[in-house]
């Protein structure tokens, strides 16, 4: 083991620069994921005849795959069909597909916890379906799903990795390549890169905590 | 080219089966592996110890927020840099182990808490021991917490044990893409394989679900 050899600057900076990629695609799927999840969780919710069974069906089948299967196939498979899209928005749609699937599962059953008398009230106070959702059932459902969406979204971090099987040059892609230049620069590089993936997701949890401790 | 030209899946029957049994195996001893490890880590947590508490949530809290991949790597690339030689897929199954085992680790202990305190101290106080304590008031009410959320985690290894193709472990998506290497028909090689893993987390699922209602209902 070779610390002072492999935390030389240039080795570093290869790292970081990962790491950046790997912040870069994990926030946008963050935020598409989110959409995804939120329209999708809400379309199964209200129980639309046929669209909301065909999200369903959708939505299960989407979680009970490996993202690694998904990644590749979209990264990968799909050019053979002439689909081409860049490595990193090949990772990005993945990620957002496959979490987005998770999510829609937080938000509907979120939206499920909210009390009936509330929708009931809502209603009877004149607003409509739609003002209902959007004014009373939503952000009521929103506060109780914050914490399990932030420990989604650590998930959604350390499953960027998973991009490295379609080559996208993220923390552990160059990781690895680090460890190929020398046997003495894997446990110190992999030391970094836990530190990290550990830092980011650990600030993440202490949040989701913070979320849960403010429910009452 | 026909894109869904699935003849392959006879063509190349043999490989996939290959592939379907290593992500089984993987899968199994990840299972056995998390739950032995899981429950001595468990342990640790609630032991009436300060320094094992601190052992326990060292481990649990370091292994949840990194990457499945880095617990992986470790025994596919770290462990030879040690001088140690090791196959593919015995350092992803014990990738997937050591990760597994923290997720394990938080179901059991948060099933053992979730048991009223007054329930331990009504058996201690009719002269139960602590260990005839846990064998029959608390181990049989948090199995009910527990069995859907190992359930799960059976699932999550299933799903997990795909990242042995990154290291070339020789399971399922690592024989697909051999077969798509040979064949150049990605669609339907990927096709049956999400069928595969979806005939494994499927029927997983709904003995999860079902179990989930059983206990709840039970409550």
């Amino acid at each position: 083991m070779d610390f002072i050899g492999a935390y030389s600057w240039p080795n570093l900076r290869y790292l970081l620069q990962g790491f950046w990629i790997t912040v870069q695609v994990a926030g946008l799927s963050i935020l598409f994921s989110f959409i995804i999840g939120t329209v999708l969780g809400t379309v199964r919710y209200t129980r639309v005849a046929f669209v909301s069974r065909t999200v369903a069906i959708l939505v299960d089948a989407i979680r009970n795959l490996p993202l690694l299967l998904i990644i590749f196939f979209i990264g990968m498979i799909l050019p053979q069909a002439g689909i081409r899209i860049p490595t990193f928005w090949a990772a990005v749609v993945g990620l957002s597909i496959f979490e987005g699937a998770m999510i829609s599962e937080i938000v509907r059953s979120g939206l499920v916890s909210v009390d009936k008398g509330q929708i009931e009230a809502a209603r009877a106070s004149g607003l409509s379906y739609m003002q209902t959702l959007r004014h009373v059932i939503l952000p009521l459902a929103l506060r109780r799903m914050s914490p399990p969406m932030v420990s989604q979204f650590i998930s959604l971090i350390k499953d960027t990795s998973l991009a490295i099987i379609i080559s996208l040059p993220e923390l552990m892609r160059n990781v690895k390549i680090l460890s190929g230049s020398s046997f003495s620069y894997v446990i110190p590089a992999l030391v970094f890169a836990s530190l990290l993936y550990f830092t980011l997701n650990y600030s993440l949890s202490l949040v989701a905590k913070r979320l849960e401790a403010r429910q009452i | 080219m026909n894109l869904w030209d699935f003849s392959i899946l006879i063509d190349y029957w043999d490989d996939f089966m290959a592939g379907l049994g290593r992500t089984v195996l993987a899968s199994l001893l990840g299972l056995i592996g998390s739950l032995v490890l899981g429950t001595l880590i468990a342990i640790l947590r609630i032991a009436p110890f300060r320094i094992l508490n601190v052992v326990g949530t060292v481990y649990v809290e370091f292994i949840r927020n990194i990457p499945l991949l880095v617990t992986v790597f470790f025994f596919f690339l770290g462990v030879p840099a040690l001088g140690i030689a090791m196959e593919p897929f015995t350092a992803g199954t014990l990738g997937l182990i050591v990760y597994t085992a923290a997720f394990v680790a938080e179901s059991i202990r948060a099933g053992i808490q979730a048991v009223p305190s007054g329930q331990s101290e009504a058996a201690r106080s009719s002269g139960l021991s602590y260990i005839q304590t846990m064998r029959y008031i608390i181990l049989p009410q948090a199995v009910k917490i527990v069995l859907p959320a190992i359930g799960n985690q059976m699932i999550n290894l299933v799903k997990n044990s795909s990242v042995l193709a990154v290291i070339a472990g020789l399971d399922l998506m690592y024989y697909a893409d051999i077969i798509n290497l040979k064949t150049f028909k990605g669609i339907p090689v990927y096709t049956l394989v999400a069928l595969f893993y979806l005939l494994l987390t499927i029927p997983l699922s709904q003995a999860v679900h079902y179990m989930e209602r059983r206990f709840a209902k039970s409550n």
